[in-house]
Parts: C-alpha cells; structure tokens; sequence
C-alpha cells in the first residue's frame, strides 16, 4: 500500500485528556443512568430486575454514588484543563471564550443555525462549519447545566441531614423531582438526540468514533469543517495537527466499547418509552 | 321424816323397824297382786291351755307344738294386747276353738304391710308360692321385740341370719327358685360391709335391708327397687354421702343419680354382696371383658369391625387404672355377656363433664350433633384404649403432633378443607413454615399449635362471636403469650376503645396473617406490609411508593423505613396524638432511627408526597410540570432537528459512496482503507 503511509495520518481533534474524561464520563454517566432510573421507574417490573442483577438496591445506591463522584471529577479536571488551555494558549479568559476554537455559542452559530435549516428545507447549501457546530456548542453546555442542575440535587439527596440544616425537608421533595426530571432530560437526550446527531445520522452509521481515538481523517475535516480546515491550511498549521492512525486492534477494541454503549444506551431509551407509555405514574 | 319423829315420841326402836318392814311387805304384796290381776284378763285365760308345754295338734299329718312362753309373750312388745288383740277371730270363742285364721300384722302395721304385698316377697304369697316368707318368718311371733332390742330378730346384727334362712346355698328357696346372685351370705359376710357387722359389731354397717329395704324387697329389674340400676348409687350414698370427693372429682355424685345411663353403676365395680374397699378381679372386671376381647380374631357380627382390644395398648394408657365396664357403661353383671345390654357408645363426658360440654358447643359438637360422618368425636383426636395424656411426647395431642393431627381433616383436600368455604387454604402447609411451625419443628413445645388458638374443645368458626379466633376475640387469643404486644395493641388507635370508629379495625391476623405468620424482620414481611397497610390505608399506602422509601422498598430494599418503621407498629396512634411515633416532639426522634443527626427540619421531608395533587403538594405539582415542559420543549426541539436533517443525511450518504466508487474505480483501491479508522466501510 504505496498511499497507506500518508492516508494513515489522521487530523488529530481531541487531546488524550478529552478522550480519555469522554470515555470516564460515558462510564459514570451509564451507571447513573441505569441505576438511577430503576429508581425513577421502579414501579416498572424491569427496574426490578436490573436492580437485582446490579446487586440489589444498596449496592446500586454506591454504584450510582461512585459514578456521581467520577462525574464530579471529570467536570472538575475539565474545568482545570480549561485553565490550563487558557494559561498556554489565550492571554485572558475574554480571548478563550471569543476565540476561533471556542465552545461558547456566537452569532455565527446563530447564523450557521438558519443555514443549516435552510439547507434542510432545500432553500440553501449546506453552512460551511467551524472546529465546533452549534449542535456539538448546545451538548457541550447541556451538560454543564445537567451538571449543575443534576448534581447540586444530588448532592443535597446524598447528604440530607445536612442540606436540612438549611433548607426545609420538603425541598428533598422537589430536589428529588428536578433531580430525576433532569437525568430523565439527559438521559434522553443523549441517547437519542446526541446519538443520533453524532453516530447514527446515515453519513456516520452506526457510529463517529473519533472522540475515542481523537482522530479523523483528512477528507472528513475538509468535509465536516470546512472552515476549520481552511483556517488551518491558510494558517499552515495543518500538517502539526496530524499523527499516525491506531492500529487495528486498537479500533476494534474501541468499537466493541462504543458498541456497548450505544447498546447500553439504547436499550435504556426503550425502557424509558415502555415506563413512559405502559406504566407512568 | 315423819315416821322418825313418831318413833322418836313414843314407839320403842326395834318395834319400829318390825312395824315398818310389815307395812313395806303388805304395800308390795298389794301392788304386785293388783299387777298380777290387772295382767291377767289378756292372756290367762288362753295359757291356762297353751302354756302347757306338752299341748299339740296334728296338722296336716305333723305334729305342731301349741305351747306358748307366757313370760316372753308378756314381755313381747305385743304383751299388753293379749292373745285377742291378733288372734282377732277367737274373741268370746268356747273351748277347745277351732285353728285360728292367720294373723294379720297389717290391721295395725299397714305401711309395712302393703310394702310387704308389693315386694317378691308378698307377690310370691300372693301366688301361693309356699316357700315365700310372711311377717312370722322373719319377724317371729308371740317374742316379737323392739328391732333396737338387740334381742330381736331383725335386730342389725341378725338380718343377715334372718335373710340366710332361705338366701343360703342348699335352702329350698336358693336351690327351687331363680336368684341370681350366689353364695349370698358368705360372700355378705366376707365383704366389707358383713366384716363391719358380724365380725365388728358395729351395728350401723349395712345388713341386707339397708340396700334392699325390710319390706319394699324388689328384683334389681324393677325401676322401683332400691337396688335398681337407677337408684343404686341413691341407696349407696345414704351412707357413702360423700363418695365423689374420695373416689374421683370430676365424678359428680348428682350424675349418678340423674345420668346413671352413662356411667357405670355402684355394683358395676363393686359386686353386690362382695364390696371391698380394693379394686375387684372379678365380676365387672376387665379381666371378665378380656375373656372375649383378648382375642384377636373377635369381630362384631353387625359390620364385622374388630372388637379386638390389646392389654398392652390399655395398660399403657392413661386410662389404666379405669376398668372397661367404667367407659362402657351400662354393662349388667347378672348378664353372662354383661356387654350385650351397651346401647350407647363411650360417652366421656360422664367424667370429662366440663370438656364435654365444651365439644356439644363447638363446631365438631354441632356437626356430630347433626349425625355428620364428617364430625370428629372424642376418639378421633384422643384415640380410643390406647389413650395418652397431652404431656405424654407420644400423646397425638401433644403440642408437637397437634398440627399433623388436626391435619387428617384440614389438610387441602381432606374432608374439613373440602368443605371449608373460607379465605385461609394451604393451612397445614403454611403454619409448618411459619414462625409458629418453625418453632415447633425445633422442639419448642410451648410455641403456638392449633389449639393454641382455636382451643381444642371450644373449636368454633370465627365468625362465631364466642370463638376464641372472632375478631373481636383474637387480640386476647394471641395476648395470651404475646401478653405485651396485646397492651401496646390495646392502646393504640387500632383498638376500638381509642379510636372509637364503628368500622371493622384491623386485629393481629389481618396484619400478620392466621397461618403464615413469619418473622417481622424477614425481608417478606417487611416488602408486604405495605401492601398490607394499604389494605385499608388504601391512598396514603399508594403515595408512599412515590417517594424514596417507597421506591427502594418498591426495589426489594428493605433497609428503607416501612410503614411501622415510623408509625409504629402494635403501639400506631394517630400523628395528631403527642404520644405518637410522629407527633411534633417525637418525630425528630423517629428519623433519627435510621437517619443520625435528624432535625425537625429534616423531618419536613414529606414522605408521603405526590406530584400529582396540586391542592395538597402544590410546589410539587408545579416543579413537576416545569421539568416536564423543558423536557417537552427539548425533545420536541431536538426532534425536530433530527428529523428535518435526515433526508440531507441520506443525501450525503448517497453522495459519499458514489465518490468512494469514484475513487475505488480511478485508484483500484477502496476508499474505505483511508476511513477505516472513523466508521466502517459502506461496501464491506
């Protein structure tokens, strides 16, 4: 293979670190997901029995807990990688959030928003997108919001004795509500509308696995961001973006991972429907 | 004194004396003369004759001595009546007069007259039955004295004598006439009672007349005769008053006078004649049933059951020392099969009284009252001749057969369950896995088994007021051992005196079921009392899965609170009471169980919230309803989004294959090679 040398270099998008918190963060987020939900649902005879095989509701309870503080660490190395990224690369938090390669939302995206709209009606070409397309912009921030929503009720749920030192007992009540509201919203609609958005979309099927290895290749940047990979040619900075392809082996690994969770996570959508449709109370 | 005085004046003193033993001698002689006259009209005449020794007659071919002792008649308690006063018919009759007619004691002894006429003895006379006795016979004739005089003849001590002339082996009477009893008088004189008299003295021991009467002397078939079977024990406890304080408590003396049918009768065990104050080898001994009954091969020609009774069984039996004819009653001696007069079965009551009163009332009672074949008597439980006490470990009502005992009916599928149109089935199965049952596996004896609860004789269904497991009763059935738990019970706002509701309120086994009564702090228990509360508590029990401690329990977590966890369980009252588990000053507290550090605020968590009720959570339904809206809002949004970008997403997967084809076609190489690392290839 005369071309495999070059074809094998790939434009690398995601840092080890994003990879490896994206990959800690699909953990936790399944153990909550999944234990959490026979709670919300345990009228429903399947929580019953996934609450078994987990080892029954006291152990869920620390699977579920456990997940929580990997959660709570991937935000916070996130958040410290941030500050990192700022120190070597932005010279003030204004230049990281106004920035090319930020993932705060701006008037582009709102832009990119109706062209993207317009070329789904046929009234227009498909927008030429940036390093961060404004649906990757709103995952991003959907989950500093779960973050925040889902934790601080977590927390006050996890430590009632105390939180109740400051706020009355009933709160627990409705903490318990947006807690399971928003993981319900999360759940959701990272396994749906994420999943789709990123895997299953019929150019991608059945899956992007680029937030596993952190590379793509060239064709598809040149495709899928255009205006990145323009940016990055007119820059001459292409060529210090890319490094060698995994090895096959590694895929595969990588693959039966993501196949698992897109499994995993697929099988909780139709438990949520069924408990939505049959059994909601 | 008068006498002195004159002598003293002027009568010399020997004179005296002469003068006055004269005069006493002339006051005798006069009296004793005037007695003499006086007695004389009533029978000198008549002993002018027969005071002759030697004056005779010829009746009927013998020689009959007409002699009469005038001394011992004068003497005789008739002595003043003369010879007329009973030999009516020889008044102002010349001499020598003819035979006199019999003498009639009853012109004057009446009573004891038509006594006599009614007895076998006058009814024997009646039929001219030359052997049967008249008044002369035992009584005699011109000697007749006092009966206290000891010199009578039917004075205590003579009696057996005077009835022996005739009832004694060898006399006409006993060898000519049908009596049923034999070797009357020595076996009289060898018992106790003939011991007392004859070889004692002591007067007041019976004779024969003291049980068969002096004159009113009935066959013991006749109902009026005192040795009847009916009035035997009467005839006997005219002396043995107290006989049922010595001989057996639960005998009432009453019973045998009016029940004498059911119980065996005085002579039954104690062989006329022959009374000892031991236990009798013969007669109605069983010794005397064992003759048949030892063998083996002994069927009843009726239906040929086994009639068959083994010693072994019997002498094992509680009822050891209780002779046969005691339980089978209405056996006669004077029978050579004194059985074959039985007409009735084994009545047990006629000891067992207050049991057996018991059983009537029962439910077995009733149905066997009914001629049910279903209906267990007595020996269905308690077995027949090889009966056992309670304590006895063989015993099928000791404490640890009495399930499988009552089991044979009640078991599914056997006679009692099939007939049993109630709600509690598997009873036998259940109470062997309940606490109860585990218990009593284990060797526990003073566990609760059946009769523990439903009693053994009272047995009624509980819809029964009077049944010891009726509802209203069954807080006092368990209280019995669970004496503690009944107090809290008592107190609580499930007891009718609290609460004062009119409703029906839940008692012990609506909670903790009749059966199948486990443990409390088994997992099984703690998942269903929810389930169990919610029974009546039918809304709040619902709500309770809404919140965590009923989702977790919901998960078969059962660490979570439960019901009586905070509400308590025997000692529940209503949250309003200050007393309460959760009233104002207690609920902290209460938390605080599983929840350390628990605060009243803490305590505001509302754990039987819904979303669902906005008047009564209104912060709940609208939080709820917000969360819903966003989630509505998002899903829609991002719904939308996708299905709006799929048939572009088609489109460029069209797209993309025909320029990998493009690309395969112009290089002979796949494209995919060069892809292979995000997503798998189209043509593979």
């Amino acid at each position: 293979m005369p071309k495999g040398e070059i074809a094998k270099r790939q434009f690398v998008r995601f840092s080890r670190l994003q990879r490896t918190l994206h990959i800690c963060m699909i953990v936790s987020f399944m153990c909550l997901a999944l234990t959490g939900l026979t709670l919300k649902f345990s009228y429903t005879k399947w929580a019953a029995v996934l609450s078994h095989l987990l080892g029954g509701f006291e152990n869920a309870g620390y699977i579920h807990r456990s997940a929580a503080v990997i959660m709570f660490g991937v935000f916070i190395t996130h958040l410290v990688d941030l500050y990192k990224l700022k120190k070597r690369e932005h010279s003030s938090w204004f230049s990281l959030i106004l920035g090319p390669g930020s993932m705060v939302p701006n008037r582009r995206d709102l832009t990119e928003l109706v062209g993207t709209l317009k070329w789904f009606v046929g009234r227009g070409e498909r927008p030429a997108y940036g390093r961060w397309t404004y649906w990757e912009k709103f995952d991003y921030f959907a989950v500093f919001w779960g973050i925040a929503v889902i934790g601080s009720t977590g927390l006050t749920l996890w430590f009632p004795v105390f939180f109740t030192r400051f706020i009355p007992g009933s709160f627990l009540n409705v903490a318990t509500i947006i807690h399971s509201d928003e993981a319900l919203l999360a759940t959701g609609f990272i396994f749906t509308v994420h999943f789709f958005n990123t895997h299953l979309r019929p150019e991608k099927f059945p899956m992007d696995i680029t937030v596993f290895t952190g590379r793509m290749p060239l064709e598809e940047l040149e495709r899928d961001k255009p205006r990145e990979y323009e940016a990055l040619v007119a820059a001459g900075q292409l060529e210090e973006k890319m490094e060698e392809a995994y090895q096959p082996i590694v895929i595969r690994t990588i693959r039966a991972f993501a196949w698992a969770a897109l499994t995993v996570g697929f099988f909780i959508v139709l438990w949520i429907i069924y408990a939505m449709l049959f059994s909601y109370r | 004194m008068a006498e002195t005085k004159v002598a003293r004046s002027k009568w010399p003193a020997g004179l005296r004396i002469i003068v006055a033993t004269l005069l006493a001698t002339a006051f005798f002689l006069l009296v004793s003369e005037y007695r003499a006259r006086a007695a004389d009209p009533p029978g000198a005449e008549c002993l002018a004759c027969h005071g002759d020794k030697t004056m005779t007659t010829t009746r009927a071919g013998k020689t009959v001595s007409l002699y009469v002792d005038g001394k011992k008649f004068a003497t005789s308690v008739h002595g003043s009546f003369g010879c007329t006063g009973c030999h009516a018919d020889l008044e102002g009759k010349d001499f020598p007069h003819e035979t006199p007619a019999p003498v009639k004691c009853g012109t004057c002894h009446s009573t004891e007259q038509e006594q006599h006429d009614r007895s076998l003895h006058g009814k024997a006379i009646a039929r001219g039955d030359a052997l049967a006795p008249h008044c002369v016979n035992c009584h005699g004739n011109h000697d007749i004295v006092p009966v206290k005089d000891p010199r009578s003849a039917v004075a205590p001590l003579k009696v057996p004598f005077v009835c022996g002339q005739c009832h004694r082996e060898g006399t006409a009477v006993s060898r000519n006439r049908e009596i049923a009893q034999n070797n009357i008088l020595e076996n009289y004189s060898e018992s106790i009672h003939g011991e007392a008299l004859l070889k004692k003295g002591l007067a007041v021991a019976p004779n024969c007349a003291t049980c068969h009467t002096a004159h009113l002397i009935l066959p013991h078939t006749d109902p009026a005769s005192s040795i009847n079977r009916r009035n035997i024990a009467a005839t006997c406890t005219k002396c043995h008053s107290q006989i049922e304080t010595v001989h057996r408590k639960i005998i009432r003396g009453e019973l045998w006078e009016k029940r004498a049918n059911v119980l065996p009768a005085c002579p039954d065990c104690h062989q006329p004649h022959k009374v000892r104050n031991v236990f009798y080898e013969q007669g109605m001994a069983n010794a005397d049933c064992m003759r048949c009954h030892a063998n083996e091969k002994l069927r009843r020609a009726r239906d040929g059951q086994s009639m068959y009774v083994s010693v072994g069984e019997v002498s094992h039996s509680r009822h050891n020392k209780i002779a046969c004819s005691q339980c089978h009653s209405e056996v006669n001696a004077s029978h050579v099969r004194p059985c074959e007069t039985i007409t009735h079965g084994v009545d047990c009551s006629s000891c067992h009284d207050e049991i057996g009163k018991q059983y009537v009332a029962s439910i077995h009672g009733q149905l066997n009252g009914k001629n049910d074949p279903n209906a267990p008597t007595c020996k269905e439980c308690h077995g027949t001749h090889g009966i056992l006490g309670k304590q006895d470990p063989q015993s099928a009502t000791f404490a640890t057969n009495v399930p499988g005992l009552c089991a044979r009916c009640h078991r599914e599928g056997q006679k009692a369950a099939v007939r049993y149109t109630g709600t509690q089935h598997e009873i036998i199965t259940n109470y062997t896995e309940s606490i109860h049952g585990t218990l009593l596996k284990n060797g526990l004896t003073v566990t609760a088994t059946c009769t523990s609860c439903h009693t053994a004789h009272q047995i009624l269904p509980r819809t029964d007021p009077a049944s010891s497991v009726n509802a209203n009763n069954v807080p006092d059935t368990c209280g019995r051992c669970h004496h503690g738990i009944e107090e809290q019970f008592e107190n609580s706002i499930h007891a009718k005196r609290v609460s004062g509701f009119s409703k029906p309120l839940p008692v012990c086994n609506d909670c903790h079921t009749a059966h199948a009564i486990h443990r409390t702090d088994e997992n099984s228990f703690r998942l269903n009392v929810m389930a169990t509360c919610g029974r009546c508590h039918e809304k709040i029990a619902e709500t309770y899965f809404d919140t965590y401690h009923g989702k977790v329990s919901k998960l078969g977590y059962t660490k979570a609170a439960k019901c009586y966890d905070c509400h308590g369980a025997h000692d529940v009252l209503a949250v309003t009471d200050p007393r309460s588990h959760l009233s104002r000053a207690n609920v902290a507290g209460t938390c605080g169980k599983c929840h350390a550090g628990a605060t009243r605020r803490f305590a505001g968590y509302l754990t039987h919230a819904t979303h669902h009720d906005p008047r009564k959570y209104p912060f709940l339904f609208y939080t709820f309803w917000g969360m819903t809206a966003l989630l509505l809002v998002t899903f829609v949004v991002g719904g939308a989004h996708t299905l709006l970008w799929l048939p572009r997403a088609f489109q460029m997967r069209q797209e993309l294959r025909a320029a990998e084809a493009k690309f395969a076609a112009e290089f002979g190489t796949p494209a995919s090679n060069d892809k292979s690392n995000s997503k798998e290839s189209p043509d593979a």
